[in-house]
């Protein structure tokens, strides 16, 4: 049993969790995930790590409660545990100084780009961050952010906060005004992703995006995570989940994502059922 | 000629004990569910089948077992009624006599060279190894073996398949430390992840594995070496005398066409994972699994007949499964037992036929495969006659779900963070072949992560021989 040492619901339908996970918390580098099992009937969820303690033995991560096993593992409480974590996957962020780099930040995709900000900065670059939500309530890390960026752009779909506007659409205003980018990384929803990478491909900036696949083991065995990559197959959870943004086939990524929505849709059905049941 | 030879031999054979069929289920009461397909020999048919074993003194059928099983030795015990006896003699070299009893390739195994075979079907050693091994489990009879007194060594078992749990077991009888590392959630590699339940119960597997945790092995799960912990670390930093690298061949291959990524489209390794790791095909289980109504399974190896037949259990009655194969019915690489199991269950065999692309409607989904016609031409590397397109045969097959069962390839955690491990360019790990030890001293491997896809018993072989070394290189070092 790995030990939740910590919650805090940080937005509406966004947890924080703080794990007792001592040999993760030891080996991670920014830009991995590991896969967490709730209890014996869960499923295998793959969540990137925000941030780890090694001396406490620690690792946080972010859960935005989005369908039947997210919600499930939003319910688990302080004290509680979950039953498995592996770790940690995944290639960890190709770090090193590339000069002035540009971390968009979409959503929940936020937790993901933080570490990587974070370790951007401690390599000497001059970090910009655009942290982007559809409104003020959903905004995270807003804090952690601002002390790893040298610039912090708060972005929000519906004005409730910052600036009004898509992240891509940020950084298209920024090459416009023709500021020096050496390295973009993008991550949130997919739809994003493919925007920033459609933004940057004209002026040939290296771009990187962290692909969120599913998949079960989470190390090489399924192949569920299969993603494109110009002319290759590559799988998300051992080749990734970072990969150039301009070779990755984000339409084929989207469909995937809409696989399972019919046994997601019946399983939060099950959810509400049961809750009305025991309301009575 | 044939009728003056009759004439001239009047004498009457003994009336033979044919052997002895092992009674099943039917085909359509089993594919309504998980439950085991085959029902195992009882008592009396396995005194029954135990009388026809010769007890030669030569004992082929030892030398054709990978891990030395005594076969005439068990089944002797078989005949004289003791069936803990019998299965503790083969417990001697195989901690999984149920499992083995279960999977392994006897026709081309032990049977294969039994003398019986010579002149009759040959004695069904692996019914009678499942009989002995199930009734002594059903008994709750099994014991533990003896073990000898602590060495103070410790070794580092990576994975927990056949292999690992093999090389665990020798060593723990030595009276070594034993810590073993997997990266699921469970202990068991392919016997949980990768063969059904109605093949291979899983509380079997589990009961069998049990052993070796009753024996003192520490288990560590979710631990990815070359991720969570490498090998050096455990050496240097953990206290590890020598590691044993039982991590097999995780990494499914694709057929590489045109379409490939399509929803629809899985690994056999993804389907049977979340059916048989992640209990898809139970409703309490989260994990979801898709079968349509047309599935198509590319291969025709034994994974291959699993997936069709979980495929076609998943889907229900309306569901038509087929398995698709360039070569012919006589090539097929899987036992002909599966091959038998799955015809009698409904599975289509579309053979000689090889996929150009798949199709996907708006969705993105797979609906179609191009496939062509193969006719077979002259004998190629392996021996099996090459398959060989016929030229404007391309036609369209229906299918909304696609397995591909084509093998698979050693995964890299281990060889990236020990490049002083030498590898071959397929990334199976090269060893001595008397003792499974690699190019780094102390460290050892054996199993898939070596040979490459191959069968359970292979494995076990491999975990004794490298048992052995690692045993002697602990004594010296």
């Amino acid at each position: 049993m790995y030990k939740i040492v910590s919650k805090e619901v940080l937005a509406p339908k966004i947890t924080r969790f703080s794990i007792e996970a001592p040999e993760v918390a030891k080996s991670r580098k920014p830009g991995q995930f590991v896969v967490i099992r709730a209890d014996e009937t869960s499923e295998r969820v793959p969540l990137t790590i925000v941030d780890s303690d090694p001396k406490k033995g620690t690792i946080d991560l972010i859960i935005q409660d989005a369908g039947f096993s997210t919600h499930c593992l939003t319910c688990c409480e302080e004290g509680d545990g979950f039953l498995d974590v592996l770790g940690p996957l995944g290639r960890p962020t190709d770090m090193h100084k590339y000069g002035t780099v540009v971390c968009v930040g979409g959503g929940v995709g936020t937790a993901v780009l933080y570490p990587i900000a974070k370790g951007l900065k401690e390599a000497g670059n001059t970090v910009v961050t655009i942290n982007g939500a559809r409104n003020k309530e959903l905004l995270i890390l807003e804090e952690e952010l601002a002390k790893v960026s040298d610039e912090l752009i708060i972005a929000t779909d519906d004005g409730s906060y910052g600036v009004k506007g898509f992240g891509s659409t940020i950084l298209q205003g920024m090459i416009d005004d023709k500021k020096k980018i050496d390295f973009v990384v993008a991550i949130g929803p997919t739809m994003m992703m493919k925007a920033v990478a459609e933004v940057t491909r004209p002026y040939d900036i290296e771009t990187i995006v962290s692909l969120n696949a599913i998949m079960i083991d989470g190390t090489g065995m399924c192949g569920g995570c299969r993603v494109t990559v110009g002319d290759e197959v590559k799988f998300a959870c051992v080749d990734g989940p970072e990969f150039d943004a301009h070779l990755v086939d984000f339409e084929e990524q989207i469909a995937k994502h809409h696989y399972y929505d019919e046994e997601q849709a019946c399983q939060m059905d099950k959810i509400i059922t049961d809750a009305e049941q025991e309301r009575a | 000629m044939a009728e003056e030879k009759r004439t001239r031999s009047p004498r009457k054979k003994p009336d033979r004990i044919p052997r002895q069929e092992m009674p099943v289920r039917s085909a359509q009461d089993r594919i309504q569910d998980f439950e085991e397909v085959a029902l195992g020999f009882d008592a009396v048919l396995a005194q029954k089948e135990a009388q026809r074993c010769l007890q030669c003194p030569k004992q082929p059928c030892v030398d054709g077992c990978p891990v030395s099983v005594d076969i005439t030795g068990f089944i002797h015990l078989i005949t004289e009624g003791d069936f803990i006896g019998a299965a503790r003699k083969i417990k001697e070299t195989n901690l999984l006599p149920a499992v083995c009893g279960r999977v392994c390739p006897q026709e081309e195994q032990c049977e294969q060279v039994c003398v019986v075979g010579k002149i009759d079907e040959p004695v069904a050693i692996g019914r009678l190894e499942r009989f002995v091994a199930d009734y002594e489990r059903n008994q709750g009879t099994v014991v533990l073996p003896e073990v000898a007194p602590p060495s103070g060594k410790k070794v580092a078992i990576i994975g927990s398949g056949p292999a690992g749990i093999t090389v665990s077991y020798e060593l723990l009888q030595a009276g070594h430390k034993v810590t073993i590392f997997e990266a699921l959630h469970e202990l068991g590699g392919v016997l949980i992840y990768g063969i059904p339940e109605f093949r291979l119960p899983k509380k079997i597997v589990a009961a069998e594995i049990d052993t070796i945790k009753k024996l003192g092995a520490e288990i560590k799960l979710n631990m990815l070496i070359g991720k969570t912990r490498t090998i050096d670390q455990l050496m240097n930093d953990d206290g590890f005398d020598a590691v044993f690298i039982g991590t097999g061949s995780g990494l499914p291959m694709f057929l590489k066409l045109p379409g490939e990524n399509l929803n629809g489209i899985s690994s056999a390794n993804e389907f049977l994972t979340r059916v048989n790791l992640m209990k898809a095909y139970r409703e309490e289980y989260a994990t979801p699994v898709k079968v349509g109504k047309k599935v198509a399974v590319f291969g025709a190896g034994n994974v291959a007949m699993d997936a069709a037949r979980s495929a076609k259990r998943v889907g229900g009655d309306d569901t038509e499964v087929s398995i698709v194969y360039r070569r012919a019915r006589d090539q097929m690489p899987a036992r002909e037992e599966e091959i038998h199991h799955a015809e009698e269950e409904g599975i289509i065999f579309n053979l000689l036929t090889n996929p150009i692309r798949f199709i996907g409607d708006e969705n993105n989904h797979v609906k179609e495969i191009e496939c062509v016609k193969m006719e077979l031409g002259e004998p190629d590397d392996s021996g099996r006659r090459r398959p060989i397109t016929i030229k404007g045969s391309e036609h369209l097959v229906e299918a909304d779900t696609v397995i591909v069962a084509l093998g698979t390839m050693p995964r890299k955690f281990i060889a990236e963070t020990s490049p002083d491990i030498k590898t071959s360019n397929w990334g199976t790990f090269l060893v001595d072949e008397e003792s499974g030890e690699t190019s780094k001293k102390g460290v050892f491997a054996g199993g898939d992560i070596v040979t490459g896809s191959a069968t359970v018993i292979q494995a076990m072989g491999a975990g004794r021989v490298a048992a052995k070394a690692i045993k002697e290189y602990l004594a010296e070092n």
